[in-house]
């Protein structure tokens, strides 16, 4: 625990931005998603209302628009200097092509498995 | 200013001139970002890996067969509704911190004492919740390098060839507790880690020291492992 400046708690002016009320409104968001993605796993699909080929692209946006919700109002990163969430989000990229290059890889492996 | 100041002797004020923090964060959170950046490199590698295994695979074990017991109460037919629970108890302890954070920068001592309490019974909970899980799946054949036999097997499939059950079936069950295991080892470490934060919150030290940085700086950890949670969940038993 190094030493903090005792001044560190004025370097941060955007504070305001989480007060308790919007706390629980991200809250709400998060388990509103979580239940729409059962509602969707547990009614919509088994009924066939939503094919399945459907219902995970569904699933994939829901979980992104959760994780937008953590990392921009928990984690505070949407209230910080443009240049922090610059420095966070961007490398993120790099996942992106992870992503892509596996998924090609991935159809390869489709064909030798035969 | 009467006399003339020449371009290089003039006071440069940019943000990025020195002097000040262009970030305007302390140190230590600007650490904490670029930890959990690499881990999201780390979760991202396995969670990737997964999908690509799987995505290549012409058989896969059904979420909602796998996964259709809740643990001291159904052997069966509640699919997804203990993952559930979990998926709740993660979230609400993410909320409590966020909470705790909030009257830190209230420097309302009690509340950050209260909520970060909660944080840590939130952080157990999830724990035993996952030894359930865990246990669970166990006795019913599944662990690293060990899967039930074929006839068990054919109730967790929805098609495809079952000769190839058994190959898909050990490869999930591998995924499973190395990516469920890894996401509670950071659970894990997280909660102890908020216990030293608790138990300095109860002794004053950030009261002292003026700023409530510390609880702000472990909530991002405890933030991150919430948000992983969200991926494994979508991937592993909705997907």
């Amino acid at each position: 625990m190094s030493s903090e400046p005792t001044d560190a708690h004025a370097e941060h002016g955007e504070h305001e931005g989480m007060t308790k009320k919007k706390i629980i409104q991200i809250f709400m968001v998060l388990l509103g998603i979580t239940v729409v993605e059962f509602i969707i796993a547990l009614l919509l699909v088994p009924k066939n209302i939503i094919p399945l080929h459907y219902a995970n692209p569904i699933y994939i946006v829901l979980t992104l628009a959760k994780a937008f919700y953590i990392v921009a109002y928990f984690m505070h990163l949407k209230f910080e200097k443009i240049g922090l969430t610059l420095a966070i989000v961007v490398p993120i990229l790099f996942i992106i092509g992870l992503i892509l290059v596996l998924t090609n890889e991935s159809h390869y492996w489709v064909d030798l498995r035969g | 200013m009467s006399a003339q100041v020449s371009p290089i002797d003039e006071v440069k004020s940019t943000p990025w001139s020195g002097g000040k923090s262009p970030f305007q964060a302390e140190y230590g959170k600007i650490m904490m970002w670029f930890f959990l950046l690499s881990d999201a490199f780390t979760f991202s590698s396995l969670l990737i890996s997964y999908g690509a295994l799987r995505f290549s695979s012409s058989s896969w074990p059904a979420p909602d067969k796998v996964f259709q017991s809740v643990p001291g109460l159904l052997d069966s037919g509640a699919p997804l509704v203990f993952v559930g629970l979990m998926t709740f108890i993660l979230i609400l302890s993410s909320v409590t911190m966020v909470l705790a954070v909030e009257a830190g920068h209230r420097m309302a001592k009690k509340e950050v004492l209260m909520w970060m309490v909660l944080t840590v019974i939130g952080g157990f909970t999830f724990l035993g919740c996952q030894a359930l899980e865990w246990s669970h799946l166990h006795h019913e054949g599944f662990w690293w390098g060990t899967i039930p036999s074929a006839e068990e097997l054919k109730h967790l499939f929805t098609g495809g060839n079952e000769a190839t059950y058994s190959v898909y079936a050990q490869q999930f069950a591998n995924l499973f507790f190395t990516i469920t295991g890894f996401h509670g080892f950071h659970v894990f470490s997280g909660v102890i880690i908020n216990i030293i934060i608790t138990i300095n919150v109860a002794l004053g030290t950030y009261q002292k020291r003026g700023s409530y940085l510390m609880v702000e700086k472990v909530g991002l950890y405890w933030h991150f492992v919430d948000l992983v949670w969200v991926f494994v969940f979508t991937f592993f038993y909705l997907v």
